[in-house]
């Protein structure tokens, strides 16, 4: 055996390859700079090089590939949003995650796990009454069903009448899913970089040149860039590069705290989320229960994990799983989430004519990341954003048009 | 942080109080919608000290706070008198007086 081993290892056919070629020289010029290597980021370069045709891409992360909020997410995929501009457009990202791991020849193990918002009061009845209604007319697998069927689905759950806030209902999505996170990233990161885009990470950009309304150089702490057209894609660092660039946004960065428990036989099919109870819950592949809670109670750039968060978080978790009591936390963290007035992205165009933003993606920016890559690539590559964009561009709230989506953006805001 | 010094009421737990947004000019009354539009929405969301209103929750006091908000510090309180030292008058007489 130890010989054929030896013998396959050697065949040219199985030569290792490596993913991601090392860090190239920073051209004096790109046609296109990409600000962010996360998953937002790097689909873009992807579709810009797989759509558009354009390939001279640089994409440039003052830290590591995708190690900013792409791994800081809890990695939930849905599309049982409120409003119809919201629903479309989530709708839209489904269908994309849906072909990703064939399009990479890669697993990214996305897989449909059914999604469960909990309702406890007759107004979350209510709201989902609405969102159901919403999601329907748009073509969303999404019904509002009640306890014997949560039963069915989710026999773990405590259904119990004794419970402090009872479960009456909930909105249920078929298709909500989850996605190895990192695996999506890598294979966007792969595929651009295949097709001649550059990814340069430790690359922190460090402020603009401006021409009139024109973004013509980028400075970095590897030296300047000439820039054809610019897009920063920065999520928990949006409003800082926003500023280098003259802009003010409308995105105040709260900490969003998560958490996994120690790995256990799989016993959870479905995804769990109580917006009453500021929860919800998942298992992974590899039986991990991956938790989170409510936003920090306060704006800031603290990655910490608090006593607080987890306090409370437990305590919710409890009332829904109690035979969780003994069971122990694994990993802690806090990701950055730029949270809008609105609980709706901004992308799309800005006041500078060649600069393109793709930020204010608070607690919903994962499920978003292939159709934020796909229609951010055709507004760079055309210069205009298209119409399923139009709701979210920067300039809406100038107009008093905002996209209220907190109803269904996340949970405990 | 698990205490914060409220300037009424000295030291309490930090669960008392309830943030309430940057420190921020208010438009003149007269302004135009997008400066209004640009004082409700658009934040400078700096990452570094800033200087924000605090609620303290069970006496109903509100007051100002500069906080180190990447290293999670309250580096000092003070009431709010100690910057709004005149009145602002919303009477029509005192909107058409500025």
């Amino acid at each position: 055996m130890a010989l054929g081993l030896l013998k396959q290892g050697l065949r040219r056919k199985y030569k290792p390859q490596p993913v991601l070629p090392p860090r190239p020289e920073l051209k004096s010029s790109y046609d296109v700079v990409i600000i962010g290597a996360g998953g937002h980021g790097l689909a873009t370069a992807y579709y810009l090089a797989k759509e558009h045709g354009i390939t001279d891409i640089a994409v440039l992360d003052k830290g590591y590939l995708a190690g900013g909020n792409t791994a800081r997410n809890t990695a939930i995929v849905r599309s049982n949003y409120l409003t119809p501009e919201g629903v479309r457009f989530y709708d839209e990202s489904m269908k994309l995650w849906e072909g990703l791991s064939n399009e990479f020849d890669f697993n990214i193990q996305f897989s449909h796990r059914g999604h469960l918002t909990l309702a406890h009061a007759d107004s979350t009845l209510r709201t989902m009454r609405w969102r159901a209604e919403v999601n329907k007319h748009m073509g969303v697998d999404s019904e509002l069903i009640g306890p014997e069927d949560i039963r069915r689905l989710c026999p773990q759950l405590n259904l119990s009448e004794e419970a402090r806030w009872p479960v009456l209902g909930a909105l249920y999505h078929p298709p909500g899913s989850t996605a190895r996170h990192d695996a999506v990233a890598w294979g966007y990161a792969h595929g651009a970089a295949k097709r001649g885009a550059e990814i340069h990470q430790h690359t922190e950009v460090t402020g603009f040149r401006t021409e009139g309304d024109r973004v013509t150089e980028v400075e970095t702490n590897r030296g300047k860039i000439r820039c054809g057209r610019v897009l920063q894609a920065v999520a928990g660092a949006s409003s800082q590069v926003g500023a280098m660039a003259g802009l003010r946004l409308p995105i105040h960065t709260v900490p969003l705290q998560a958490c996994v428990s120690i790995p256990m036989m799989p016993f959870l099919d479905p995804i769990i989320v109580s917006g009453t109870l500021h929860t919800y819950i998942w298992q992974t592949g590899r039986g991990e229960l991956v938790m989170g809670g409510s936003s920090d109670p306060v704006p800031g750039y603290m990655t910490r994990s608090t006593l607080d968060f987890k306090e409370s978080l437990m305590a919710h978790v409890m009332e829904l799983f109690p035979f969780l009591g003994e069971v122990r936390l694994n990993r802690q963290w806090g990701g950055m989430t730029d949270m809008t007035p609105d609980f709706s992205p901004v992308m799309g165009e800005t006041p500078l004519t060649n600069y393109y933003i793709d930020a204010g993606w608070g607690t919903w920016g994962f499920k978003a990341t292939p159709v934020c890559g796909y229609r951010m690539a055709e507004t760079v590559a055309k210069g205009t954003a298209p119409d399923i964009l139009k709701p979210f561009r920067y300039e809406r709230f100038d107009t008093f048009d905002q996209v209220g989506e907190r109803g269904a953006a996340s949970v405990g805001h | 942080m698990k205490l914060m010094h409220c300037p009424l009421n000295g030291w309490r737990n930090v669960g008392e109080f309830v943030y309430g947004g940057e420190v921020t000019p208010t438009p003149a009354h007269d302004a135009d919608p997008k400066a209004w539009a640009d004082w409700v929405f658009m934040e400078d969301n700096t990452a570094g000290v800033v200087r924000e209103w605090w609620f303290h929750s069970p006496s109903s006091y509100w007051f100002i706070a500069e906080r180190d908000n990447v290293r999670d510090v309250v580096l000092r309180t003070y009431p709010p008198e100690e910057i709004f030292r005149e009145r602002v008058d919303f009477s029509r007489e005192g909107a058409r007086n500025e």
